[in-house]
């Protein structure tokens, strides 16, 4: 038998049928859902008098519209309203499970589907959202689509896929103390590019992501798509098992072990072939921070706005020139002497306890600068900030001028009520920095919880690692 | 879904690499329930001078004069002609629905982000992939304003001046989008292959297909 590689394994795993000319049907295990990009997939089985395939292998949850101040009230845009509300309607209408608003469970899809052990190895999971990559993290084939793939998954529990090339991303080496994940997902894409890994599925692998928390594989693998690449996977190892171990999706008895069994071939076997490789060393890592609108735009800490004219090719340096304006940021700055005057703590990339304590311990028995207007904390889902809670977090958070809010999607993309005003700037954990992203006009800079909340206390942005 | 097959339209040079879901469509307009009129608030922030918001007439907003789609040579613009990694970042389908809206039914470019490239054959969009130093002299010809000439069948596009460019495109997209059809119904067709295959998968990973799920 030839070496295969993980995503070998789950591809062939998933196939239903493969085509002459390359394309090929492929099972879907589970699809996600949210009320942004299911209106429309729902209205389609309607209008064509189609049922969902197995309506047990969906599960939904409202999180990009929801509000992260009191709930109580509800939603007060009549917009967003609708949508949540359509989404509980199609659940109801159609008998998919979802978490409303109010349940405790409720938070950013990306953190409830493994926080539930919804996301199990060896799944191929879909959701009409593209950071839908982080639950390769737990060895799942998981991919973001559109809305017409939505249905076609709701109708069908297939989907029409050609398969991706094989990379492999190998950090390898020991990390300086108080880097994070996010550098690291940072740093390879600053590597790759934004476009490094379309075509491909990405394989982390290396010391240092095998010795990372499920919480830090999630964050790696969230931040694939930003690389390009629709898939990210990280090999099943103990750490992976440990965390489903009793999640209430999670098989439980005999099934869990003989699931756990069965995941142990989730791995790429030795001499797979990856038709691209690219090894990182940890100890190249510093505290990452972006400094324009495209998240390969990213530099160390210890580095300065880059000069266009230093740039050769004519459309890179146009946008290197274009990234800059609407930053408002002078060539030769160095990146600490940047300053902040937001700090959003949250996201599906950084809204997880480990991200929410790591922020903490910078923050604790600190202030917020008072150029800061705003320092925000979401938590991903009602059940992190349960835990939080009991850890004493948002005590700390709130002592030191934060705002602790309701679980939600909030400042990553700004769809509620929390957002940039224009000009404004802001230290993010999220994982865009698009023109306009949180908020018209709006100037992110994507950056680890414990670089965040460094900044939210400094008032601009600050080396970690020589606090 | 939307047949493609041949097109002669003006193309728009809009010279930007790793133009975003997120420039092609804010999110404050994804907070529609329904697939159409998202025509308007395409490339709203570029397009516009000030801020939009969903449910806004578009009629008297002020125009951006220096972006392309607003200048008179490319009104009428049906083809649009970018650089590398169009469409990267979310998988918002609103994208492709809002340039098909807008009247746009091909793209071509370097290179294009995987899942918008995707979105775009379920919404009758044509997306072009050519190399960059083809592309490059397609920019040159584009921006005094030139029609280009699609046609799917062939895999060709033709300038005026008789180029003619041939481009490639997998088989079963082309079959797809030629005809227009309904990809949910071609895959039902395939019905008794997916209940084997979950017969099969059931037995060999039952943990999969679980009697009961929480609620």
């Amino acid at each position: 038998m030839t070496a295969k590689t993980l995503y070998d394994k789950i591809w062939n795993d998933h196939l239903v049928l493969a085509e002459d000319d390359g394309s090929a049907l492929i099972y879907i295990d589970r699809q996600l859902i949210h009320e942004v990009t299911s209106p429309q997939a729902f209205e389609g089985l309607r209008l064509s008098g189609r049922k969902p395939w197995r309506r047990s292998a969906n599960l939904a949850v409202p999180d990009h519209n929801v509000p992260t101040t009191d709930r109580q009230a509800g939603i007060s845009d009549p917009i967003s309203r609708l949508q949540v509300e359509t989404l509980d309607r199609n659940c109801a209408e159609f008998g998919i499970t979802e978490f409303a608003m109010s349940d405790i469970r409720q938070g950013v899809v990306h953190v409830m589907g493994p926080e539930q052990g919804a996301t199990l190895p060896g799944m191929t999971i879909v959701c009409g959202d593209s950071h839908t990559s982080t639950h390769g993290a737990f060895g799942a084939l998981a991919f973001g689509i559109g809305t017409s793939e939505v249905e076609h998954v709701l109708a069908t529990q297939c989907l029409v896929q050609r398969k991706a090339k094989n990379m492999r991303v190998a950090v390898e080496g020991t990390l300086q103390p108080g880097l994070t994940a996010k550098d690291v997902i940072l740093a390879i894409i600053g590597r790759l590019g934004t476009a490094g890994g379309t075509g491909y599925t990405i394989e982390f692998t290396g010391s240092v992501i095998r010795d990372l928390s499920m919480e830090g594989r999630m964050t790696v693998c969230n931040m694939a798509i930003e690389a390009g690449a629709r898939a990210g996977l990280i090999a099943v190892d103990a750490t992976t098992v440990n965390y489903l171990t009793n999640r209430p999706f999670a098989p439980k008895g005999a099934l869990w072990d003989q699931a756990v069994a069965a995941w142990a071939h989730l791995h790429s076997d030795d001499g797979a072939h990856f038709d691209a490789e690219v090894e990182i060393r940890a100890e190249d890592i510093r505290p990452q921070v972006t400094w324009g609108t495209s998240p390969e735009m990213v530099l160390p800490i210890d580095g300065r706005v880059p000069d266009p004219n230093a740039e050769a090719d004519a459309t890179r340096r146009a946008g290197i020139q274009r990234a800059l304006d609407y930053m408002g940021l002078k060539p030769g700055t160095p990146l600490t002497d940047v300053a902040v005057d937001k700090v959003f703590i949250g996201s599906c990339t950084n809204g997880r306890i480990e991200d929410l304590r790591a922020a903490a311990a910078v923050v604790q028995g600190r202030q917020r600068a008072s150029n800061v207007r705003l320092a925000l904390v979401v938590p991903g889902s009602g059940l992190v900030k349960e835990q939080a809670e009991r850890e004493g977090l948002d005590r700390i958070f709130r002592e030191a001028g934060f705002e602790w809010r309701e679980p939600g999607c909030s400042m990553c993309l700004a769809m509620n009520a929390d957002r940039l005003e224009p000009g404004e700037r802001c230290a993010s954990t999220s994982n865009r920095n698009f023109e306009g992203r949180q908020g018209y006009g709006g100037r992110t800079h994507l950056v680890s919880p414990a670089m965040a909340a460094a900044a939210a206390v400094h008032g601009h942005f600050v080396d970690i690692t020589r606090l | 879904m939307k047949a493609f097959t041949r097109i002669t339209a003006r193309v728009a040079p809009l010279d930007r690499a790793n133009i975003d879901t997120d420039a092609i469509i804010p999110k404050q307009f994804l907070k529609s329930i329904q697939r159409a009129g998202f025509g308007p608030y395409l490339f709203d922030e570029w397009r516009y001078l000030d801020h939009g918001e969903p449910g806004m007439d578009c009629t008297d907003r002020p125009l951006n004069p220096e972006f392309v789609l607003n200048q008179p040579l490319f009104a009428e613009a049906r083809i649009l002609l970018t650089r590398e990694n169009f469409g990267c970042g979310s998988s918002r389908e609103h994208a492709p629905w809002a340039l098909e809206d807008f009247g746009i039914r091909a793209i071509i470019a370097p290179s294009f982000a995987d899942i918008f490239y995707n979105n775009c054959f379920k919404n009758g969009i044509l997306p072009i992939v050519l190399d960059a130093k083809t592309v490059d002299e397609l920019f040159t010809l584009a921006g005094s304003g030139h029609d280009l000439t699609i046609d799917l069948e062939l895999q060709t596009i033709a300038t005026q001046d008789g180029r003619v460019i041939p481009f490639e495109i997998d088989a079963s997209r082309k079959h797809r989008l030629l005809h227009g059809l309904d990809d949910i119904a071609l895959t039902l067709q395939h019905r008794a292959q997916i209940e084997a295959y979950e017969a099969r998968r059931r037995s060999a990973a039952p943990w999969l297909f679980p009697d009961t799920v929480p609620t």
